[in-house]
């Protein structure tokens, strides 16, 4: 943008023989395009982890089959990868919704912790007594976690609807009083001997796992999948046919898309945010319960506040904030988790982890702009 | 920059008839559209030069390529003798060519002057907006673009918009002005201002790119025009003083336009909308309406006329429940609708096509479907007991899409990809096709070109006939008498005069009447005159 370009190109030599036009769509890509461009990014962020790879001393092709058998080489890994993503798809279910309104909840996190919360005080308070039977604790645990919350989804939103207090502030605050809370309870109230944890949970609290039934099916021993996974998959295709195919679903997109049509249309906005914020906390609620009875098996805040809350707002943004893709990226996701692991602690995979989501991202910018390249001998 | 401007000065009393600006074989290709198809163009020191054509026909891209928002395929650009190559709107600024655009580019929240400083290089440190207040006030009296510096944006009237806009390129110092389709957010008043702001900016010296549809406005204020169709220029630089209206419309749209249309006489029959002394304030908190009262029957259009910002937008929100009002009482059909829901409106049959199609009227992502079941999703058979029985709802949008020539590849489209004229049809088989009892159309053909134009009108007569209520809000005055029964006239807030519209063409002495009463004179006092004069 310098003066000379600007007066007389014509006299600037040029070093390059083509240059590069970015122009808006003006028209709506084919189906396949999107996906086509997402597995382009991918294996672009593969290309440049292999070279991170190799210049840390490995072998990038080694490391990646290395990585695929650490998280889908066997049944058994594919569980691990399976538990990892059960509470990254419930959040980023969560943010789904959220987002689809505009609504910028970023407390899935602390909605997450009340969960756990919620349920596991229907065993420790105690509400029901040790000995109830499972179908009928885990129903009601998963009515108290998502009830939690909802709760915690409720304060920010009524706040919002009611005060137009930003959202995003209030919901990120409240993630640093809920953990504060449930420590509250961990260290003082329900702790076992002094520790950071509280007593475990009787197994008739626990979320059926695929090894529970080993004895009839060999095949599931050692397998730490749990209905938690069940749990999810259904949540999102409810998910799916409210925002899709729903009257509520309609409102929310009108309202996310454009509030003054939707206020035209005589949609009640207030009523909306308060009810979206709700679901959104439940949703996170409901993956909170479901890690503290399908795998920690005691409320305790380091396993169960690992940040899900926050990998589901980068989840439900890379699967467009839809909900059936949501459950592939979580898986994708659990794998990288698990994968990373598998290799080093940390390092090399967290990059190829970022790297992977910086391409995905940057890739939503072929899908609005086309690139055209000319050659500078043609312009003239 | 000055020494230079300084310079070019003198030349242009050499050269009287100097080129500003030569286009030569423009051409811009859009996706499946080739919008400018080797375009000459050229531009005179101290002209106001229209480039006239119909909606798509090329012009804004034109201009956009000028202004350096787009670059063209192939063509050259010369500024003053240099062939010059813009890759962004910075670089034209920087060679003197500013162009106020349709939709305008001001931040809402800010003041008037914080929006003319945005992206320059000073003030550097210290924000002292009371010097430049004061600087943006001088410049607008010298052009007469009356607006307080120390406005925020939101504040203001869409003709006050625009005069931000062009203070904002007069304070770049632009010699060369662009104006894309600058009087159809303007009422006629507004009008006559601009008209007079743009001669004065001729007479200093700068010239001035008119685009427009209306024949009339290009033949009053440009010296030269240039003719659009399909991308191709079909008359070029003709002098407005040689060429007559029926010429220039020819080659505008290739066949004969009707300006008047043929109508039934009305059957008007019970009062569907009652509206008794009602009182509103705008966004600012001032008062809008006044003790307003009208009604509308229905198989009757009502106009309301009146200059922009006099009340009429909040008349249309206070109908349509989407503001409240201080004082008096609506009713429809009888039954009270004085501050109710919007919903309770929708609910009962009014129909709003709203100001804004953009903004209000449609919701730009989503589908054309998702935009046609706007009104209809609560109800069956589009709803099915909370759900939405979307088969239904396909069939029904390409219903429409069929009855009211909506322009799409298929009914999924995003509306965003719409051109103004389809957004608007969606929004017209949206209002239209629920058989409304009371239909508040406000602008409902703002932006559109000839054709589309006589479509809409076609559709509000077809609805007239059928039984429906209309009450019609345009600022188009030959619109407003040639379609409506009765008209209302309005001015600050207060309702003027009501006249009676015959079936024939309106008389020189009725619009002079209705004139009269826009600019604030109420009826009784033009009937007083008159009978004055006649003892």
């Amino acid at each position: 943008m310098s003066e000379n370009s600007s007066v007389q190109p014509s006299l600037q030599k040029r070093r390059f023989p083509f240059r590069l036009y970015f122009e808006p769509r003006l028209e709506e890509p084919p189906r396949w395009y999107p996906v086509a461009v997402s597995l382009g990014a991918i294996l672009f962020a593969l290309i440049i982890g292999g070279i991170l790879i190799k210049l840390a001393g490995g072998d990038p092709i080694r490391s990646y089959i290395h990585i695929a058998e650490a998280s889908f080489g066997s049944v058994g890994v594919l569980s691990d990868t399976i538990v990892k993503a059960t509470p990254i798809l419930l959040t980023s279910l969560a943010c789904s919704i959220a987002f689809r309104m505009r609504l910028w909840n970023i407390g899935a996190e602390g909605q997450f912790i009340m969960g756990a919360f919620g349920a596991s005080a229907i065993v420790l308070t105690p509400v029901l007594p040790a000995n109830t039977p499972a179908w009928i604790f885990i129903p009601v645990m998963i009515l108290a976690g998502m009830l939690a919350g909802a709760l915690w989804g409720l304060i920010p939103g009524l706040l919002k609807a009611f005060f137009n207090v930003n959202e995003i502030i209030s919901s990120l605050m409240m993630n640093y009083i809920a953990i504060a809370w449930v420590n509250f309870w961990v260290f003082a109230v329900w702790t076992e001997g002094g520790f950071q944890m509280t007593r475990q949970f009787p197994k008739n609290a626990w979320l059926p796992r695929l090894l529970d039934y080993a004895k009839a099916i060999p095949l599931f021993r050692g397998l730490t999948t749990h209905l938690g996974l069940v749990l999810g998959i259904v949540a999102a295709v409810i998910l799916w046919f409210i925002i899709y195919r729903s009257r509520w679903g309609y409102e929310i997109r009108l309202i996310g898309d454009n509030p003054r049509a939707a206020q035209y249309a005589g949609i009640n906005i207030t009523r909306n945010v308060v009810l979206v914020m709700m679901l959104s906390g439940a949703l996170a609620g409901l993956g909170g319960m479901s890690e503290v009875t399908g795998v920690v098996h005691r409320l305790q805040t380091s396993p169960v506040a690992a940040g899900y809350g926050f990998t589901g707002i980068i989840v439900a943004w890379l699967a467009k904030l839809n909900p059936l893709v949501a459950i592939l990226v979580s898986i994708l996701f659990g794998a990288l988790i698990l994968a990373g692991r598998e290799i080093q602690p940390s390092g090399v995979p967290k990059m190829i982890q970022g790297v992977i989501l910086v391409c995905l991202i940057a890739s939503d910018f072929l899908l609005r702009y086309r690139i055209r390249v000319v050659r500078t001998g043609e312009e003239s | 920059m000055e020494t230079n401007h300084s310079n070019q000065m003198d030349l242009s009393l050499v050269e009287k008839d100097s080129l500003f600006i030569e286009m030569h074989g423009i051409v811009k290709r859009f996706p499946g559209v080739l919008a400018n198809d080797h375009v000459d163009f050229d531009l005179r020191r101290g002209e106001i030069h229209a480039l006239l054509g119909e909606n798509g026909a090329g012009k804004s891209t034109l201009m956009d390529v000028l202004a350096g928002l787009y670059q063209p395929e192939s063509g050259t650009i010369k500024v003053k003798d240099t062939v010059v190559n813009f890759s962004s709107p910075r670089d034209a600024i920087r060679a003197g060519i500013g162009m106020v655009h349709q939709h305008f580019m001001l931040v809402p929240s800010q003041t008037v002057t914080e929006n003319i400083l945005l992206g320059l290089d000073r003030p550097r440190f210290r924000l002292n907006l009371k010097d430049y207040d004061q600087e943006i006030a001088d410049l607008g009296e010298r052009f007469g673009l009356k607006v307080d510096p120390r406005a925020k944006i939101w504040q203001l009237s869409v003709g006050e918009q625009q005069r931000v806009e062009i203070l904002k390129m007069l304070y770049r110092g632009t010699d060369i002005l662009i104006m894309d389709e600058p009087t159809a957010v303007l009422a006629p008043q507004e009008i006559e201002d601009l008209f007079k702001t743009l001669r004065a900016m001729v007479a200093e010296g700068k010239s001035i790119v008119f685009i427009s549809h209306k024949l009339q406005e290009v033949m009053a204020i440009s010296d030269r025009v240039t003719v659009l169709r399909k991308g191709r220029v079909t008359a070029a630089g003709l002098s407005t003083r040689l060429t007559t209206r029926q010429e220039l419309a020819r080659q505008m749209v290739g066949r004969d336009v009707v300006f008047f249309l043929e109508k039934k006489p009305a059957k008007p029959g019970e009062v569907v909308l009652d509206i008794k002394e009602v009182s509103a304030e705008n966004d600012k908190g001032l008062h809008a309406l006044n003790g307003v009262s009208l009604n509308v029957r229905a198989g009757e259009i009502v106009g309301l006329a009146g200059v922009a910002g006099n009340g009429q937008r909040e008349l249309a929100q206070v109908i349509t429940g989407l503001r409240k009002c201080t004082a008096g009482k609506l009713f429809l059909h009888g039954q009270s609708i004085t501050n109710r829901s919007a919903l309770f409106g929708i609910l009962r049959g009014i129909a709003h096509v709203p100001e804004d199609r953009t903004l209000v009227g449609t919701s730009p992502n989503l589908s054309v479907t998702d935009n046609i079941i706007m009104k209809k999703y609560r109800q069956s058979p589009i709803a099915r007991s909370g759900m939405l029985n979307m088969p239904v709802a396909t069939k029904f949008a390409n219903q429409l899409r069929g009855d009211y020539d909506i322009v799409v590849p298929n009914v999924e489209t995003p509306v965003r990809l719409l051109s103004g004229g389809n957004l608007q049809r969606v929004i017209l088989a949206r209002e239209i096709s629920g058989q409304p009892s009371l239909l508040v159309a406000v602008q409902p053909t703002r932006g559109l070109d000839v054709g589309a134009i006589e479509g809409v009108h076609r559709l509000l007569l077809a609805q007239r006939d059928a039984g429906a209520a209309t009450l019609l809000i345009s600022e188009e005055l030959e619109e407003l008498l040639s379609l409506s029964d009765r008209v209302f006239v309005v001015y600050e807030g207060r309702i003027m005069g009501e006249v009676q519209i015959g079936g024939s063409e309106p008389s020189s002495g009725l619009i002079e009447t209705v004139g009269l009463m826009m600019t604030g004179t109420p009826l009784e006092q033009i009937r007083q005159g008159e009978a004055e004069r006649h003892v």
